[in-house]
C-alpha cells in the first residue's frame, strides 16, 4: 500500500520536496536576520497591535490573558494571508517552468502552502512561549488544536488553489484580494471580541472559517470562555456547518484547479 | 506491426489556439466582449490539424519544419504540456522532454543546489542526484564554481551546468527541442557527442529541428510538418530534402521542376555522360551558372551512388577541397569526376546536386542523373572507396 502510493506519487513528492526547500532557502536570502524575520514580523504587529489596543483603547478589557489571546489571533490570521497570497501568484509566478514542463501543478500550490506550515510552527512557539510566561493553565482542551490546524491548513490551501487558478484566467484577481483581505481583517474578530458586536454580525463573521478556527484554538488553548459557534449559535450541532463548508469547498476548488490545470501552459 | 513496436503514437491530433484581439483577461474586458456580442473577443488559430504518426521504439525520429510550421507545438503536445483540440497521443514508458536546458534553473541558488534542483524536474530525488553529482561537475567542469551562486556564471557556464544535468536523464522516450543549437564549437561537439551516444542506446529520441544537416546525421525516420499538416514522412534523407524544397518554392523563375529535378536553377547540369571500366568509373558533366551572379568560391555538388533505393556511397566537392567552386557570371565549367570501380556487378543510379549557401540553397537536385549496370563489378563486396578524383576544366 505505501510502496504503490510511493511509486505513483514519487516525481511529486520528489518535487514538493525541492520546492518547499528552495522556498524557504531563498525566503530571506540576503538578509541579516533571516528567518528570525518570520517571527519578528508577527512580534512588531503584535506589539504595534498591544500598545494600540491594550494601553490606549482597551478593547480586550475582559478578556485574560488578552496579549497571548491577541497574539495568537494574528498568529493564525497571518498564517491564512501568507497562504493565500503566494497562493494568488503561485501558477503565473512559476509560467516559465509550466510551458517547458509537463509536472503536477498542484505541487507549486502545495509547495507554497508547506514553506507557510514551517513559518507557522515557528510563530506558535512563540505563542506558547508567550502563553506560559504569562500563566496560561493548559487544559484537556488543548487536544483539540492539531485538528484545528488541520482544518486551517486544509481551508488555506484550498483558497490557494481556487485563486491560483482564476488568476491564470483573470488578471484583476490579485487587486480583488488585497481589498478583500484588508477587509477580512476587521471582519473577523482578531483585535476585538466576537460578543462586543452586534448579535446578527456574530453569527455572520463566526461561520467563516478563519473566525470559527481563531474562536476555537483560543477557547481550547487560553480561556474555555471564548464565543465559538456553540456558544453563539447556542448548540454544538452548529459546529458542523463550517467544518462541512471547509470540506464542500476543498472539494470543490480542488477540482476547478484540477479541471483548469491542464490549460495552464497555454494561458499563463 | 506489433502494438508494443510503438513508442508514441499520435492519432489525428489538431490544436487551435484562441488568440484574444487585445487582452481578455480583465474583468472589465470580459464584461464589454460579453455585451459587445458580435466581437468574440479571439480568433482561432490551427496550429495543427489532422496530424498522425507513429514512432517506433529505439528509432531516433526527427520533426522538421519551418518556424511557424507548427512543430513546437507538437512537440509540447507529445509533452504533455499542452493537450490536443482533438486527437490522443499515447505514449509508453517514461517519457523526459528538453524544450529548453536548465528549466527552473534559479539565479539566486547556488550551483549545486540548482543541480539538485533540475535534478528534481527531471524526476531524480536526492540520493540519486547525490550519487552522480560528482560525473555531473566533472562533465560540466565547473568544480570550483559549484558554491557560487548562478547569477554569477556566465551564460556558458549555465548552459554546460544544465547540459551536464540533462544527460543523466534516464527515460525510455526523450523529445529534444533546438536545444542544442547554442554554445560555442566545443560545447556543439560535446552535443553531438551525446547525440552520437544516444542513437546507440535503446531509448527512443524525437528530435525537432531545422538543421538537415543533424536529421540526415542522426534520424531514422522524419517527418515535415508545413502549414500544421504532415506534407512528407520517411526516410530521414527524404525528408531533409523536401524541407529544403521548402525553400525553393519562393525562388526565382529560374525554378526547375521535372519529374526527377528541381531547385532554383542557378546552377545547373547539363551534358552529363558516364564510362564504366574494370578499374573506374567516370562521371562528366557541365556545371552551368545561369544567373549574372558570381558565386564565390561557395558551390558544392555532389554523387551519391544508390543500389535499390539504397545509399551505397557518395562524395561531394568540398569533402575534398576546403573551399568550394567559384563560377563567375554565366561561366560553363565541365567536371569529370574518376571513382575507382569497387562497386557490386548490380544496377547502380546516381542521384546528382549542386549546392550553395553552405547547402542550405538547393540548385538542382537530379535524381537518377546516371543509371547503368556494372558490367565490371566486384563478385565480392569490396569495401566502398568514395575518394574521387574532380577534374575541372
Amino acid at each position: 500500500m505505501k510502496q504503490k502510493f510511493l511509486k505513483k506519487y514519487r516525481y511529486s513528492l520528489i518535487l514538493l520536496r525541492e520546492l518547499v526547500i528552495t522556498d524557504f532557502k531563498l525566503r530571506y536570502q540576503g538578509s541579516a536576520l533571516g528567518y528570525i524575520w518570520s517571527l519578528l514580523r508577527p512580534l512588531a504587529l503584535f506589539a504595534i497591535l498591544y500598545v494600540v489596543f491594550v494601553k490606549f483603547l482597551p478593547v480586550g478589557k475582559g478578556i485574560p490573558h488578552y496579549p497571548v489571546y491577541l497574539l495568537l489571533g494574528i498568529v493564525v490570521w497571518n498564517y491564512f494571508t501568507e497562504v493565500s497570497n503566494n497562493g494568488v501568484g503561485a501558477i503565473v509566478g512559476r509560467g516559465d517552468l509550466i510551458r517547458k514542463l509537463n509536472f503536477p501543478k498542484y505541487v507549486i500550490v502545495l509547495a507554497g502552502s508547506f514553506s507557510a506550515l514551517i513559518n507557522l510552527a515557528l510563530n506558535l512557539v512563540v505563542v506558547v512561549i508567550f502563553a506560559v510566561a504569562s500563566g496560561v493553565e493548559v487544559s484537556i482542551g488543548s487536544l483539540w488544536a492539531p485538528l484545528l490546524l488541520v482544518e486551517l491548513f486544509v481551508f488555506s490551501l484550498s483558497v490557494a488553489f481556487l485563486l491560483s487558478a482564476l488568476f491564470v484566467k483573470l488578471r484583476d484577481i490579485n487587486y480583488i484580494w488585497e481589498v478583500l483581505m484588508q477587509g477580512a481583517f476587521y471582519g473577523t474578530p482578531i483585535i476585538y471580541p466576537i460578543n462586543s458586536i452586534p448579535v446578527i454580525a456574530q453569527k455572520v463573521l463566526i461561520l467563516t472559517p478563519p473566525a470559527q478556527i481563531m474562536q476555537d484554538l483560543r477557547q481550547a488553548f487560553i480561556w474555555p470562555q471564548a464565543a465559538t459557534v456553540g456558544t453563539i449559535y447556542g448548540t454544538e450541532w452548529a459546529r458542523l456547518i463550517p467544518v462541512a463548508f471547509v470540506a464542500v469547498f476543498a472539494v470543490f476548488s480542488m477540482l476547478y484547479f484540477r479541471r483548469h490545470a491542464k490549460n495552464f501552459a497555454e494561458e499563463v | 506491426m506489433a502494438e508494443n513496436d510503438i513508442a508514441i503514437s499520435v492519432d489525428s491530433v489538431s490544436k487551435f489556439f484562441k488568440l484574444p484581439h487585445e487582452s481578455n483577461n480583465s474583468i472589465k474586458a470580459r464584461f464589454t466582449n460579453s455585451i459587445r456580442k458580435k466581437n468574440k473577443g479571439y480568433e482561432v488559430q490551427h496550429a495543427l490539424q489532422g496530424i498522425s504518426f507513429d514512432i517506433k521504439k529505439g528509432e531516433f525520429f526527427g520533426i522538421a519544419g519551418r518556424n511557424g510550421s507548427g512543430k513546437s507545438t507538437l512537440l509540447k503536445i507529445l509533452a504533455g504540456i499542452y493537450q490536443p483540440t482533438k486527437g490522443t497521443v499515447r505514449a509508453d514508458g517514461k517519457l523526459v522532454p528538453f524544450i529548453e536546458l536548465g528549466v527552473g534553473f534559479n539565479p539566486e541558488l547556488s550551483g549545486r543546489e540548482n543541480v539538485y534542483l533540475n535534478g528534481a524536474l527531471l524526476g531524480f530525488n536526492r540520493k540519486e542526484i547525490d550519487a552522480m553529482y560528482d560525473e555531473i561537475v566533472e562533465f560540466a567542469e565547473l568544480a570550483k564554481f559549484m558554491d557560487q551562486k548562478l547569477k554569477n556564471y556566465s551564460s556558458g557556464m549555465q548552459v554546460r551546468l544544465a547540459f551536464s544535468v540533462a544527460t543523466r536523464a534516464k527515460a525510455d522516450i526523450m523529445l529534444i527541442d533546438e536545444v542544442l543549437a547554442v554554445g560555442d564549437a566545443d560545447f556543439q561537439r560535446k552535443c553531438y557527442d551525446y547525440f552520437k551516444a544516444l542513437k546507440k542506446t535503446d531509448m527512443t529520441i524525437v528530435f525537432v529541428t531545422h538543421d538537415m544537416s543533424a536529421v540526415r546525421e542522426y534520424c531514422d525516420r522524419a517527418i515535415l510538418i508545413e502549414g500544421g499538416h504532415i506534407t512528407h514522412e520517411g526516410k530521414a534523407s527524404t525528408i531533409a530534402d523536401e524541407y529544403l524544397k521548402l525553400f525553393m518554392d519562393k525562388g526565382s523563375a529560374l525554378v526547375i521542376n521535372e519529374a526527377n529535378r528541381w531547385g532554383s536553377g542557378e546552377v545547373t547540369f547539363s551534358d552529363i555522360s558516364h564510362k564504366v571500366t574494370q578499374s573506374d568509373i567516370t562521371i562528366s558533366f557541365t556545371l552551368n551558372n545561369n544567373t549574372d551572379k558570381t558565386f564565390d568560391e561557395t558551390i558544392d555538388f555532389g554523387l551519391d551512388f544508390y543500389s535499390e533505393d539504397k545509399l551505397i556511397t557518395g562524395t561531394h566537392y568540398n569533402q575534398s577541397h576546403t573551399k568550394g567552386l567559384s563560377l563567375s557570371s554565366k561561366q560553363k565549367k565541365k567536371v569529370i569526376s574518376v571513382f575507382p570501380n569497387t562497386l557490386g556487378m548490380k544496377n547502380y543510379s546516381i542521384n546528382m546536386n549542386i549546392k550553395t549557401d553552405k547547402g542550405l540553397v538547393v540548385c538542382e537536385e537530379f535524381t537518377s542523373a546516371v543509371n547503368f549496370y556494372n558490367t565490371h563489378g566486384k563478385s565480392t563486396f569490396f569495401p566502398v572507396v568514395t575518394d574521387a578524383d574532380f577534374k575541372i576544366e
